[in-house]
């Protein structure tokens, strides 16, 4: 049971929970409990990674009391976003905030809309305006570069606002969630079931990792074990779509700098890789598989043979790629001390994933967490101290190294798994649970709440891109501009992820 | 520098004939009959609403469907011993605005003599099509063979392609985007939210399907299409802009 407390102990709670900072925050979420007579809350959630798990608590806002509470961004830099996207949503004010602009809606949408209200309907068409300043710095010679939404290639949409001085970028300022879609709002009433394919679409490249966290905050509402079988084939699952993002990506960030024979070697090997995901999921995107209760279809030992082979050929692509990034000078110059991200800022943020250990910040929740069947997969986090686009290059091809070992021995334990039963059946009941799961990007935390029929009440959603995106601006200071494509691949942050 | 060598010299060439024939899981259009009671059930648990039926017929409206293989799965459960729904491992083809007009097979035949320019429009999707749209510029499609370039601006573009379900965060940017464009253009929705707009529902961040708010010319199914079946769409894009410039 989470403790509860009133909003003035909100910041006494935070900073004893956070311990210093040793307890990363991991997410921060409004919840509308009215209905049952609570009212308005605000939930909290700790990693304590010494006890593999969460923990946290509930802000509890009384229905006829003031919607205000101390922010708590001053002493845990990373709740930002948090506390803006509360505020957007519920309409729950953080008192001594530094940046009360809008996150989540834009222009269009009235000031006091609040969606994730219960008495708001789903489909409430509701038009006004509201004020979104994109901030500059000024001085004398400085001026702005505004960038997007709509982009110059085939990417997702976001605005950026550079302030320039000379080439040098002396601040940037972005504005997102372009892409909100009211997901958690569409999948309330629906049972997990029904929601599912919805789940699966918050996020193209992070299918799984969205799909298997929702699954386990679902099964650990309804306290559901899923069977060794379904674990192993998750795993695989949730290491076929690292594999699949992480090659993409050492593939695509050669072409922030026009380094052309290694993205075309890059498509290829990733084109292999999404034709082995069809060819096990019936998709390129590993959509379908994982199920509430297990998964839905077996991986055969002809699938096994099929991936043992394409393992090895991207292996050896993968290898050929470091030597090609080891030998180009050139290069190297260009990736080596651009777009640091200190061992403290990641910390401070909480960063997740890739980000994180290229700062020397272990964090993998592969590890930090007990889930799937990585306890037997003995690994460790692969971790980098620079902090620049080089360390977030070889951090991913230290961790598709390691990948690879944990396929081969994913296919061995699947082969050894005697059990065959590949679900087992759901019956949804009243409870609450969340789930994490390691994306390609780092790590994603998922809550569930359910309600007396068995339907989705509240689902949060929080990415291991949402995490990582304050880190961004961070990192570009000081850089020059035509840096900034190649310091933003080697983040490779999803917009669908955090937008919603 | 000699690793490249290398390997330019050892992987060859890697371009691939255009074939829509998947893999034997692959979940591409449905085929096969059930009676009315299970297509009723099958009806039942389309999470998009793409599949309607009439006595003992069905037909399934391809601009929403999302491929997720939930009727085929109902149908199973209820029929046993007989064949039912089934997928067909293969890419289902484009849907033209000028009803009537099939494409066929024949327009990857013919490849010459016309270009296309295309502008990329993000308009709210979970960037799976937009990832199969980066693969068509990878070796393996190598899109350029067609004539189909990917351009920065709307206003160099013929046709803008857009994907996802226009959310209202994006609705003016595509309004606008449509406006730069440069007359005689075209529109094509990619992919189920843009062409069907129903895989999420309609909620309050969200507009719908592209052709509410610009006018579409043709519709690209598959969530996401593959690359294969989104080159399918370019090239009869191809063909109805050269039709538009006669």
């Amino acid at each position: 049971m989470m403790t509860t407390i009133m909003p003035e102990a909100i910041l006494m709670a935070a900073e004893k929970m956070s311990a210093g900072g040793k307890h990363p925050l991991t997410a921060m979420f409004g919840r509308d409990e009215t209905a049952n007579g609570v009212g308005y809350v605000i939930y909290c959630f700790f990693e304590i990674p010494e006890n593999k798990t969460v923990d946290g608590f509930k802000v509890v806002f009384n229905s006829n009391g003031s919607l205000e509470y101390d922010s708590i961004t001053h002493i845990i830099p990373a709740a930002a976003w948090y506390e803006r996207e509360i505020k957007d949503m519920f309409g729950l004010v953080p008192k001594g905030h530094p940046d009360l602009r809008p996150l989540v809606l834009h222009e269009t949408f009235p000031e006091d809309f609040f969606p994730l209200r219960k008495n708001v309907k789903v489909n409430a068409k509701v038009r006004g305006e509201r004020q979104f300043k994109v901030r500059t710095a000024k001085g004398e010679g400085l001026f702005e570069v505004p960038v997007g939404p709509i982009h110059a290639g085939i990417i997702e949409p976001g605005h950026f606002r550079f302030s320039q001085a000379g080439e040098a970028m002396l601040q940037l300022d972005a504005k997102l969630f372009y892409t909100h879609r009211g997901i958690e709002k569409t999948v309330e009433g629906k049972t997990p079931y029904e929601a599912l394919p919805i789940v699966e679409r918050i996020c193209g490249a992070c299918s799984v990792s969205n799909t298997w966290s929702f699954c386990q905050a679902v099964e650990k509402a309804v306290s559901v074990k899923v069977t060794r079988r379904a674990e192993i084939i998750r795993t695989l699952l949730m290491e076929l779509e690292r594999i699949t993002n992480h090659v993409g990506d050492i593939g695509n960030i050669p072409a922030g700098v026009g380094f052309n024979p290694a993205i075309s070697l890059g498509g290829r090997l990733k084109e292999k890789l999404m034709r082995l995901n069809e060819s096990v999921a019936g998709n390129r995107f590993l959509r379908g598989m994982i199920i509430p209760g297990g998964v839905s279809m077996d991986i055969t030992p002809e699938l096994c043979e099929l991936i043992h082979q394409v393992m090895d050929e991207v292996a050896d692509g993968v290898e050929d790629m470091s030597t090609m990034f080891h030998e180009q000078e050139n290069f190297q110059n260009r990736i080596q001390t651009t777009g640091i991200v200190r061992s403290q800022t990641a910390i401070d943020l909480a960063m997740v994933g890739v980000g994180a250990r290229a700062s020397g910040y272990s964090h993998d929740s592969r590890c930090d967490f007990s889930y799937g069947v990585y306890d037997e997969l003995d690994f460790k986090p692969y971790t980098k101290t620079m902090g620049d686009v080089a360390a977030r290059l070889l951090v991913r091809i230290g961790e598709l190294s390691a990948s690879f070992e944990m396929v081969d021995k994913l296919i061995e334990l699947l082969n050894d798994c005697g059990e065959q039963e590949l679900s087992v059946a759901m019956e949804y009941i009243e409870g609450s649970g969340w789930g994490i799961s390691e994306s390609a990007r780092g790590s994603n935390f998922q809550y569930v709440a359910l309600d007396g029929d068995g339907r989705i009440d509240r689902l949060f959603v929080r990415s291991a891109s949402y995490a990582n995106w304050p880190a961004l601006p961070i990192a570009v200071q000081g850089d020059i501009i035509p840096d900034f494509p190649l310091i933003n691949k080697s983040f490779e942050l999803c917009y669908a992820c955090i937008d919603r | 520098m000699f690793k490249v060598l290398e390997r330019i010299f050892k992987d060859k060439l890697a371009t691939e004939k255009i074939s829509l024939a998947g893999s034997d899981r692959y979940r591409g259009p449905i085929e096969g009959s059930a009676d009315g009671d299970v297509l009723k059930a099958c009806a039942a648990v389309c999470p998009v609403k793409a599949f309607a039926v009439s006595g003992e017929d069905y037909t399934i409206d391809y601009k929403k469907c999302i491929f997720c293989g939930r009727c085929v799965e109902a149908c199973a459960n209820k029929v046993i011993n007989e064949s039912g729904l089934q997928h067909k491992h293969e890419d289902a083809l484009p849907v033209l605005l000028e009803s009537g007009q099939e494409v066929l097979q024949d327009v990857l035949k013919e490849k010459l003599g016309r270009s296309l320019h295309v502008r990329h429009l993000d308009a709210g999707s979970c960037n799976a099509c937009d990832f199969e749209m980066g693969a068509m510029s990878n070796p393996v499609y190598d899109l350029h063979r067609y004539g189909v370039h990917f351009v920065a601006s709307p206003r160099h573009a013929d046709m803008l392609m857009v994907t996802g379900v226009v959310t209202r965060n994006l609705e003016q940017a595509l309004k606008m985007s449509y406006e730069a464009l440069p007359e005689p253009k075209l529109v094509m929705a990619c992919g189920a939210c843009a062409a069907g707009g129903e895989t999420y529902g309609d909620t309050y961040a969200v507009v719908g399907a592209a052709d509410k708010v610009v006018p579409v010319d043709l519709y690209v199914p598959g969530c996401p299409p593959r690359p294969t079946a989104m080159i399918m769409g370019l090239l009869a894009a191809a063909d109805m802009l050269k039709e538009k410039m006669k």
